[in-house]
């Protein structure tokens, strides 16, 4: 029982960090590098809001969404825009952004235990004789509203049916005057904000600090090239499955073997199925 | 009289010596050899005299340092500008390589002479092996399973405490004197630099490039493009096992730094600025970044910002790098035509 629900509190954490990095690479396929240091910057923007400024605590998290977003758009804008279909530059400037922000923050002194989010409600219930934070259950929400509400947005908005149309097939979607470069800044947008989002969500779990910033990357990349990358439905599978395999490693082996799980699936759906759960006829496209 | 801007552009052709000196005419005259003769000859001197300019030991070991990274980014600019593979993980070469020197040196004994050729050889054929899942794929594949490993392999030592845990392997030989470890390092350096040359325009190096270019076209040629990436990753990733090794007996020490982000960040940004494509490129990135770093010191890791920076502005604005720029002017002459 432990194992069923800690594993799926595990897999909507593991969703909600990796589907702000699926939507961006889907969308425009830029893998974006810079996707941890974008959580970062989110718990950072919050706590400075609350505890240096004194903001309430949901204005603080509003006005630091609305921040990264605006920050993910803006290294769109300012710099992947220039070296798009690079595939070279668009790795490294990216890397190179992500790693300028990280290491940053590291060098301000940030790291420790001092930089803590509170939780969104004290206190624990119990579902079937297991102890869980209502934190925790949060996380699940919040998990699950994201993902049926990118499932909305992307079926029933203008704006997200020109995304998916973008992420199908670039040039049609230009054709049928979807402005390419417009949507992939959009999609850079969410893709930054669902970082903050999950950011907002796990934080108070622990304490902020830089490392979480590169774990992110590599879980979400985990998951990204285990589902598909780009695939939405097979992030949220591929979270699910991660997510299970870690607790399980965690219950029965050692905990040590945490983040080898993760690089351990990359291996072995890189060797077996290279294109992921759900990747869409990439496998012509990337398997050589 | 000059036209107007909108009338003119600016054309660039190749000067007549440059063309002379590709074929047989090269050693019609001195001034065709020198041609040919001077740069190359300008590094090499340059490389062998520096260690005898530094004012200080300091100085000397920074030297030993930027040979280090100059392996690691001339292994870079090959993978990504001659096999279209960009690896974010220059510190998983390094680890590997100083990690390997050290247990061969400390466990089982062996001298400096047999460690550094078996921790290149079988660092090479380690990483190879690690790397190898992701080579049959096109894309981002490769990037991502290089950025993880040093992460995920720094973790793994520091959580279960093996090979020495957070404190490293000490006590690894150290060479028998400074020069013997400069002049190896410089010489590996320029042996690597040249070797590479000779080999991108061979036969294989053309096979390289068409990996790169149009892996479609190599497939149809009956070539296994799973192989030719294998073996440019085992050239790569011995180069960086080779500064690795080198690192190990240099500091007297393996440990869990290197795998650290430096190794990774440096040798691209090098590349970036040195001119991606060139391999000279990367070396004179080395000579000018390393020493600006060890400035920094003090500064700790706001030295990644750094380059991290500088390597975004680079690849923005300045996407061609000095090298390039210095053998355009080099190799050709402009000047503006009436459109």
């Amino acid at each position: 029982m432990d194992i069923l629900i800690y594993g799926t509190i595990n897999s909507f954490s593991l969703a909600l960090m990796a589907i702000g990095f699926t939507l961006v690479y889907g969308i425009s396929r830029l893998p974006n590098f810079a996707h941890g240091a974008l959580y970062v910057v989110t718990g950072f923007l919050v706590w400075s809001f609350i505890s240096i400024l004194g903001v309430h605590y949901i204005a603080g998290i509003i006005l630091s969404l609305v921040i990264t977003g605006l920050l993910g758009a803006a290294i769109y804008q300012f710099v992947l825009i220039r070296v798009r279909g690079m595939a070279t530059s668009e790795i490294i400037a990216s890397y190179a952004i992500g790693l300028a922000i990280l290491e940053g923050f590291r060098w301000g002194g940030f790291k420790g235990m001092t930089y803590t989010l509170p939780v969104f409600i004290e206190g624990s219930i119990e579902i079937a004789g297991v102890p869980v934070d209502l934190q925790r259950i949060i996380v699940v929400g919040i998990g699950a509203v994201v993902v049926a509400f990118l499932w909305l947005f992307t079926h029933y908005n203008k704006i997200g049916l020109a995304l998916r149309g973008m992420a199908q097939d670039e040039r049609a979607a230009m054709m049928l005057g979807i402005d390419s470069d417009m949507m992939a800044l959009v999609a850079m947008a969410l893709g930054s904000i669902l970082a903050g989002l999950a950011a907002i969500a796990l934080l108070p779990l622990g304490n902020i600090v830089v490392e979480a910033g590169y774990r992110v990357l590599i879980l979400a990349i985990a998951v990204c090239i285990v589902g598909g990358l780009g695939s939405w439905g097979g992030a949220v599978l591929a979270a699910f499955i991660i997510g299970f395999a870690q607790i399980i490693t965690v219950a029965y082996i050692a905990s040590h073997f945490h983040i080898v799980v993760a690089l351990l699936a990359i291996i072995i759906t890189l060797i077996l199925r290279p294109s992921g759960l759900f990747g869409r006829q990439k496998e012509l496209e990337e398997r050589v | 009289m000059k036209p107007e801007t909108g009338e003119r552009r600016r054309e660039r052709l190749d000067r007549g010596i440059k063309v002379r000196t590709e074929g047989i005419y090269a050693i019609s005259s001195w001034e065709e050899m020198n041609y040919l003769l001077v740069p190359r000859l300008a590094l090499i001197v340059g490389m062998l005299i520096l260690p005898l300019a530094m004012p200080s030991m300091y100085w000397q070991r920074v030297i030993s340092i930027v040979c280090i990274y100059a392996l690691l980014a001339l292994g870079f600019d090959f993978l990504a500008h001659f096999v279209g593979l960009v690896s974010l993980g220059g510190a998983l070469f390094i680890g590997v390589g100083g990690y390997l020197a050290a247990i061969l040196n400390t466990s089982l004994g062996f001298p400096i002479a047999v460690t550094i050729p078996i921790a290149t050889i079988g660092g090479a054929i380690i990483c190879t092996l690690l790397l190898l899942p992701a080579l049959p794929l096109r894309g981002v594949y490769f990037a991502i399973v290089t950025l993880m490993y040093p992460l995920v392999l720094l973790r793994i030592i520091e959580a279960l405490n093996i090979l020495g845990g957070t404190e490293g392997i000490l006590g690894v030989a150290s060479f028998p004197n400074r020069w013997v470890e400069q002049y190896l390092i410089i010489l590996m350096v320029i042996v690597s630099l040249f070797g590479l040359r000779r080999l991108v325009n061979q036969d294989v190096g053309l096979v390289f490039r068409g990996v790169k270019d149009n892996d479609q076209a190599v497939k149809a040629s009956g070539l296994s493009i799973t192989l030719y990436k294998s073996i440019a990753v085992f050239i790569a990733s011995g180069l960086g096992c080779l500064g690795g090794a080198f690192l190990a007996h240099i500091y007297m020490w393996a440990g869990i730094s290197q795998f650290a982000l430096d190794f990774s960040i440096l040798p691209i940004a090098a590349t970036v600025i040195g001119g991606g494509g060139t391999l000279v490129g990367p070396i004179v990135g080395c000579l000018i970044l390393v020493p600006i770093s060890e400035l920094l010191r003090a500064f700790g890791t706001l030295r990644i910002v750094f380059y991290a920076l500088i390597l975004t502005a680079f690849i923005v604005v300045r996407s061609e790098g000095l090298m390039v720029y210095a053998q355009r002017k080099y190799h050709q002459f402009e000047r503006w035509v009436r459109v």
